[in-house]
């Protein structure tokens, strides 16, 4: 079950944590695996650790051109492309009120303009090999909205509307389209929140801990795999019962 | 027949799996031949794939018979 031996993945933001652990869990079920990113060093030190089936294109989401050859980039590099996990995302946290349109439009450039762009792309060889698996990683704050993510609540809730209207077109051709929607995971950024503020967020969170990234890359897995064909336009939430849909 | 024709509705039939004989110049492609929006992106695509052509989106619009397909090919595909 869940074997992706022989398929070809495109992980963006593959120097994060949750991105890193979804590129480490596709290429240990066997997938060839491109790894993107801004961070060149980063990108590099994990496919080091990875060894074979892995390839690095370094692309920043936030330059139109980049986005454009990033796909161009990893299908040349694979000979294919059947995985892509749009999973890329920055924050520009404000207030509603005090937030710039720059940070406005630099976290929907990242987290939505570029999925849309990537996802335009990939799409056209996988409907020629009649296979193909798009993951867009969404978040549970574009369900519920948070404060101070205005910006980011709207890209990760766009992604959702995106994920379905694409799941329609293309689903007759042996493609899917779907979400994960993180809750609280462990990483570098909750490693910096203080005991209180931590306290406060695990009890919204039925499981009573944070999850992890590799909790996230499971359902990438599930998702891109064959036995997930006849899951698609679906959102599915990693978030230990924090909200429930 | 040209050559480019008879690839043209080669293509066509192998991929909407309709019958050759529906295949006229005048068929359109969604009303006569059954194909619907993603199948016509499809058939440029193939089109493109088969005579090594890139086919613009706006050029891509005009062609909605299979005459169209076959005008617009043997006008840009060099021989």
């Amino acid at each position: 079950m869940f074997e992706l031996k022989g398929r070809k993945a495109l992980v963006t933001g593959a120097t994060g944590g949750i991105g890193g652990a979804i590129a480490r869990a596709l290429h240990a079920r066997g997938a060839e695996v491109v790894l993107s990113g801004t961070r060149r060093e980063v990108l590099d030190k994990l496919a080091a650790e990875l060894g074979e089936r892995v390839h690095v294109v370094p692309a920043n989401l936030a330059d139109t051109a980049e986005v454009e050859a990033l796909v161009p980039a990893a299908e040349e590099a694979m000979g294919g492309l059947d995985i892509l996990v749009n999973n890329a995302g920055i924050t520009r946290d404000n207030l509603f009120m005090r937030m710039k349109d720059e940070e406005w439009d630099a976290v929907l450039a990242v987290n939505l303009t570029s999925a849309f762009r990537l996802s335009r792309a990939a799409v056209k060889g996988m409907m020629r090999r009649r296979f193909g698996r798009i993951i867009s990683i969404g978040s549970i704050v574009g369900a519920t909205g948070n404060p101070g993510q205005g910006n980011y609540a709207a890209a990760k809730a766009g992604l959702v509307g995106m994920t379905k209207a694409l799941a329609a077109e293309v689903a007759s051709r042996g493609i899917t389209v779907n979400c994960v929607a993180p809750g609280f995971i462990a990483t570098p950024m909750t490693d910096a929140l203080n005991e209180k503020q931590r306290e406060s967020i695990l009890g919204n969170v039925p499981a009573g801990r944070l999850g992890t990234s590799e909790e996230v890359a499971a359902a990438v897995v599930y998702l891109a795999s064959d036995e997930a064909a006849y899951v698609t336009g679906h959102t599915l939430h990693v978030n230990g019962g924090m909200a429930m849909f | 027949m040209s050559d480019i024709a008879e690839r043209v509705k080669k293509i066509v039939v192998e991929h909407l799996g309709v019958d050759a004989e529906k295949v006229t110049d005048s068929a359109n492609f969604i009303d006569d031949l059954g194909a619907d929006s993603l199948d016509t992106v499809e058939l440029v695509m193939a089109f493109e794939e088969e005579f090594s052509v890139e086919i613009p989106d706006d050029a891509a619009e005009t062609i909605v018979t299979v005459g169209d397909a076959i005008k617009f090919l043997e006008k840009n595909v060099a021989a």
